[in-house]
């Protein structure tokens, strides 16, 4: 009763039919669909997010056992303890998050979402993917090259970063920087490609209004990024040349500011956050809407918070440089802009919590992971608070509870977004469903294992544990038993909480090869993505849609079904 | 078999995809280039003696390479008239005589940049110096893959093939012109 | 609420723990508001048999209020905040209170340099007492310090004072604490500086006047 051919008007409707057999070649790896592009990005970003697991499995294993061999890697170093600690960084956010979230799913749903077939641009598309793995490659290169991996954290401040004779890694750390800027060009064309489609490429009907909130968010995000990374590629080339050819950009010795460096990196680092954010908070609120069975409260001040969110996000980066040696007086610029983020975001926060009331909830395992983002990263939003004011900044930078924090915040945003994404969306992508109770076991497993990773360094992180640090033996107000204890506990949390992902693993597997057959829709959604068969063939739409309504048109009264989807003519 | 996608063929702004990407390329390459003059001038803000070290730019290189870009420009412009009325070997005409005011600005740079090496105003002299060598020689290798992509469309142009990507190949063209006029004044007539 | 796991051992301590007090109970009260009403909210309307969901639009303003009410309550709590941390970091960071002595610290690949002003009071003398990794001070007079960087970034912390500064090179950055307490104190370096960063831990030791003077003695011979 939904879907029924769609009328259509005005430009062509039917997709182009491949009526040749495709090779392995042309069809898996040099594809320009963009289904497949994104399973591309989602399997590199997953494997590289379980690398980064691992890493952190190591470095904490020789935190909390000094000096002894961590089973499975040997006896951690301590350049070898701040490569892990530096690459598991920068691989979470750039090689797990970004490509899962906004290029993963980005891809698979924008042409899927917004009715037509294709991005815009499929040879960039694939071209955005090429370079991506490339940047994959050198950043694994990077850590196995003589000398080792670089180990100056992921935000890289110089003079450590810039010159080999301080940080002793003369190959990792600028192949660490080439993977960096590689990834950022990746992006930006995936960026423009993204945003190219959304404007312009929509089915005839959807209107700015209509367009379902995770496109949107991703859109926003693409934007974001385009305009925040650009200081910080600059930056990355003149650090490219203090490190490579010997220039001093960043040496006070020959004239250089290090300041200078901190400032380009977090003018793009603080949009960067949001960038990720607004992904995940798109796809808990597509899934939340669809299993409370109503529509997302207040649809257009989300929208609006989320706009002023962008905006502000700008002005707040040196609340990472309270400490640094900036003008004190600059610092009550900037606790002010940031304790006023809270404020669009606090509002997206209460109008995800209305989307309740008055629901109908159904708590199957994507519904779970959309409710614990929305949980869980309330944690980081509110222990962020700490971080924005200046005065209590001075004693918490550079602690574990900056940690806490921003743990709290992108393990919502990487790991719960991407569990949420991942098992709303599997029947369509691979035409199966998952299973439910393999599903609410790795929930459950994974939820609860990661509150005991991180709450502890709330508590070790006050009591003076700084970040970065391979061990604190040499430290007497922190070599105690008590905070020996929490370390512990935390590194406990951390392997059942890998393990429980093992589960997902094999969910995935039975799923594929032996899941129960997806329907065309089998969470009675309304998005445009569920008229296509499951899984979609090349291009698409048999008949491109027309839209007639917003995507969130559930239990709209006095009609007979709960949901009515965006292309059903009224 | 590259089957251009129905999605491509759509233009719900009206405006065509081809300029809509192009404008937003320029959009990063702004952020881009304004974060390295940003930085260019904080840090001459901090060291008043790099007004000594400006002054060894050369003046009139860099006013003649700035008429050069601008007659080039001129030169897209007109290829984009060409263009528009169908005359794709008139376009491709005016495309390759961008192409030679990219070549004689390149040229002009080699010059500049010879003379101030073997003077011993390398890049190691001082920060200044570095900023001087990395933001126009960021700019110049802009500057050659304009050219190269201006020689791609020219020689398609000629056959009547893709005109309309005269229009955004010399939108890219007049970015590459606009941060010079940014840099000219920055580095050259800042001593 | 810091001071149950560290001792407050300089002037402004205590001021900086109030307002991680103070932070604490605004946010403690947001959080479990927020969350209880999630929580809740998620437990009234599970699914059940016969009820369906119900069409809620958020765009009517008896809905609306139940989002612009609590939103200005949070304004309120932002601007309480952050008159209450301009405050503190007026008094810590922004001001400098005139010195009773001068002392300063050289961080590096991969200790601490303190150089104290010796017996003349003056720094840059040829009596000023140069130590490495232990920072002798006297209770209760005001400490100014010049704080430098020989090669990479460090950060001059020391968590009993709630004191911070990253050293940066090229640049000699001022800053105070005025200790109130005796005792022996973790400095640590707070900025990630290569292999060394864990390997750089200094203390500093507080001395009664009487304490302080027999270690400046002990240092001349």
């Amino acid at each position: 009763m939904d879907a029924g051919p769609a009328h259509v008007s005005g430009t062509a409707g039917h997709a182009p039919a491949h009526p040749e057999p495709m090779s392995f070649w042309r069809k898996y790896v040099f594809s320009t669909d963009h289904k497949m592009i994104g399973m591309q990005y989602m399997f590199t970003g997953i494997v590289m997010g379980l690398l980064g697991g691992l890493m952190a499995y190591a470095f904490r294993m020789q935190l909390t056992f000094p000096g002894e061999a961590v089973p499975g890697v040997g006896v951690v170093t301590p350049n070898l303890y701040n490569a892990l600690v530096t690459n598991h960084g920068s691989i979470m956010i750039f090689w797990f998050a970004m490509p899962v979230l906004i290029a993963g799913f980005g891809n698979f749903l924008i042409p899927l979402m917004i009715g037509c077939d294709d991005m815009v641009f499929p040879r960039l598309n694939r071209l955005s993917y090429q370079i991506f793995l490339l940047s994959t490659i050198v950043i694994l290169v990077s850590l196995v090259v003589p000398g080792g991996g670089f180990g100056g954290a992921w935000t890289a401040y110089p003079p450590l970063s810039a010159s080999a004779a301080y940080n002793h890694t003369p190959l990792g750390a600028p192949l660490w920087l080439l993977a960096v800027a590689l990834e950022f060009v990746a992006f930006l064309l995936g960026g423009i490609n993204f945003v190219t489609t959304v404007m312009n490429a929509r089915a005839p009907g959807m209107g700015i209004w209509e367009i379902p909130i995770v496109v949107w968010m991703i859109i926003v995000a693409s934007i974001l990024f385009m305009a925040s990374v650009g200081p910080l590629i600059a930056g990355a080339v003149l650090l490219l040349l203090d490190q490579v050819v010997g220039t001093q950009f960043y040496d006070p010795r020959g004239g250089g500011d290090p300041l200078l460096w901190q400032h380009l990196f977090w003018f793009f680092g603080h949009p960067e956050v949001y960038v990720v954010l607004l992904p995940a908070l798109g796809m808990t609120a597509e899934v939340m809407a669809v299993f409370a069975r109503k529509k997302l409260f207040a649809y257009k001040i989300i929208l609006y918070s989320v706009f002023a969110t962008g905006v502000l996000s700008f002005v707040v980066w040196a609340h990472h440089q309270f400490v640094a040696g900036i003008d004190p007086r600059m610092a009550h610029v900037f606790t002010v802009t940031t304790l006023l983020i809270s404020i669009p975001l606090a509002e997206v926060t209460f109008a995800y919590i209305a989307t309740l009331y008055g629901a109908s909830i159904e708590f199957r395992t994507p519904m779970l992971w959309a409710l614990s983002f929305v949980a869980e990263f309330m944690i980081g939003g509110v222990t962020g608070i700490f971080l924005g004011a200046s005065a209590t900044d001075i004693y918490l930078h550079d602690s574990y509870f900056v940690v806490a924090h921003f743990h709290y915040t992108f393990f919502p945003i990487a790991v719960i977004g991407f569990f949420t994404g991942f098992t709303y969306w599997f029947p369509k992508m691979f035409g199966r469903m998952m299973n439910e109770t393999l599903g609410k076991i790795h929930f459950w497993g994974t939820i609860v294992a990661v509150n005991f990773v991180f709450i502890p360094m709330f508590i070790t992180g006050v009591a003076g544990d700084h970040r970065r640090i391979y061990t604190y033996q040499l430290f007497s107000q922190l070599a105690t038993d008590g905070l020996g204890r929490l370390r512990l506990v935390s590194t406990l949390g951390l392997i059942v909480m890998l393990l429980f992902q093992l589960v997902f693993v094999v969910n995935v597997i039975v799923s594929l090869v032996a899941g129960r057959r997806a329907e065309r829709n089998p969470w009675r959604a309304n998005t445009l993505e569920w008229v296509t068969p499951s899984p979609p063939p090349h291009g698409n739409f048999a008949e491109m849609p027309t839209v007639y309504r917003g995507p969130y048109e559930y239990s709209v009264p006095g009609r007979r079904e709960d949901y009515w989807p965006q292309n059903v003519p009224a | 078999m590259a089957h251009i996608p129905l999605a491509a063929t759509r233009s719900v702004t009206g405006i065509p995809a081809g300029r809509l990407a192009m404008w937003w390329v320029l959009a990063s390459e702004i952020v881009i280039f304004g974060g390295l003059l940003a930085s260019y001038v904080m840090l001459r803000l901090q060291h008043p003696d790099w007004g000594d070290e400006a002054s060894h730019t050369s003046t009139v290189a860099g006013a003649f390479n700035t008429f050069v870009l601008l007659t080039s420009s001129l030169f897209a412009v007109l290829g984009h008239r060409a263009a528009e009325h169908g005359d794709g070997p008139r376009a491709a005409r005016f495309l390759w005589m961008t192409v030679g005011g990219g070549a004689v600005f390149m040229l002009v740079k080699a010059f500049e940049y010879t003379f101030e090496i073997t003077h011993g105003f390398t890049l190691f002299r001082s920060v200044f110096w570095s900023f001087y060598f990395a933001a126009t020689g960021l700019h110049g290798l802009h500057v050659v893959a304009g050219m190269v992509a201006m020689g791609l469309v020219a020689v398609g142009a000629r056959r009547g093939e893709c005109l309309h990507r005269v229009e955004l190949v010399g939108i890219y063209w007049h970015f590459v012109d606009v941060v010079w006029i940014f840099l000219f004044p920055l580095l050259y007539l800042a001593k | 609420m810091i001071a149950y796991l560290v001792p407050q051992a300089s002037s402004f301590a205590g001021h900086i723990d109030w307002l991680f007090t103070l932070i604490l109970v605004t946010v403690g009260f947001w959080f479990l508001v927020a969350e209880g009403a999630f929580l809740w909210l998620c437990f009234r309307f599970r699914r059940r048999d016969g009820v369906a969901g119900q069409y809620v639009t958020g765009t009517r303003k008896e809905e609306k209020r139940w989002i612009s009410w609590p939103h200005y309550l949070v304004i309120a709590c932002d601007v309480v905040l952050i008159v209450a941390t301009v405050y503190v970091w007026i008094e810590v960071k922004q001001n400098m209170p005139p010195a009773d002595e001068r002392v300063r610290i050289v961080a590096q690949q991969w200790a601490w340099v303190f150089v104290h002003a010796g017996a003349d009071g003056k720094l840059g003398t040829p009596d000023d007492i140069v130590t490495v990794d232990e920072l002798h001070i006297q209770m209760d007079r005001v400490y100014q310090f010049e704080l430098m960087s020989k090669d990479v970034l460090h950060s001059f912390s020391v968590p009993a004072f709630r004191l911070k500064q990253d050293a940066v090179p090229g640049r000699t950055i001022s800053g105070w604490f005025k200790p109130t307490q005796r005792g022996r104190f973790d400095i640590q370096c707070a900025e990630i500086c290569g292999l060394g960063h864990a390997l750089m831990p200094g203390h500093v030791v507080i001395e009664s006047q009487e304490e302080h003077q027999a270690w400046m003695r002990a240092q001349r011979t």
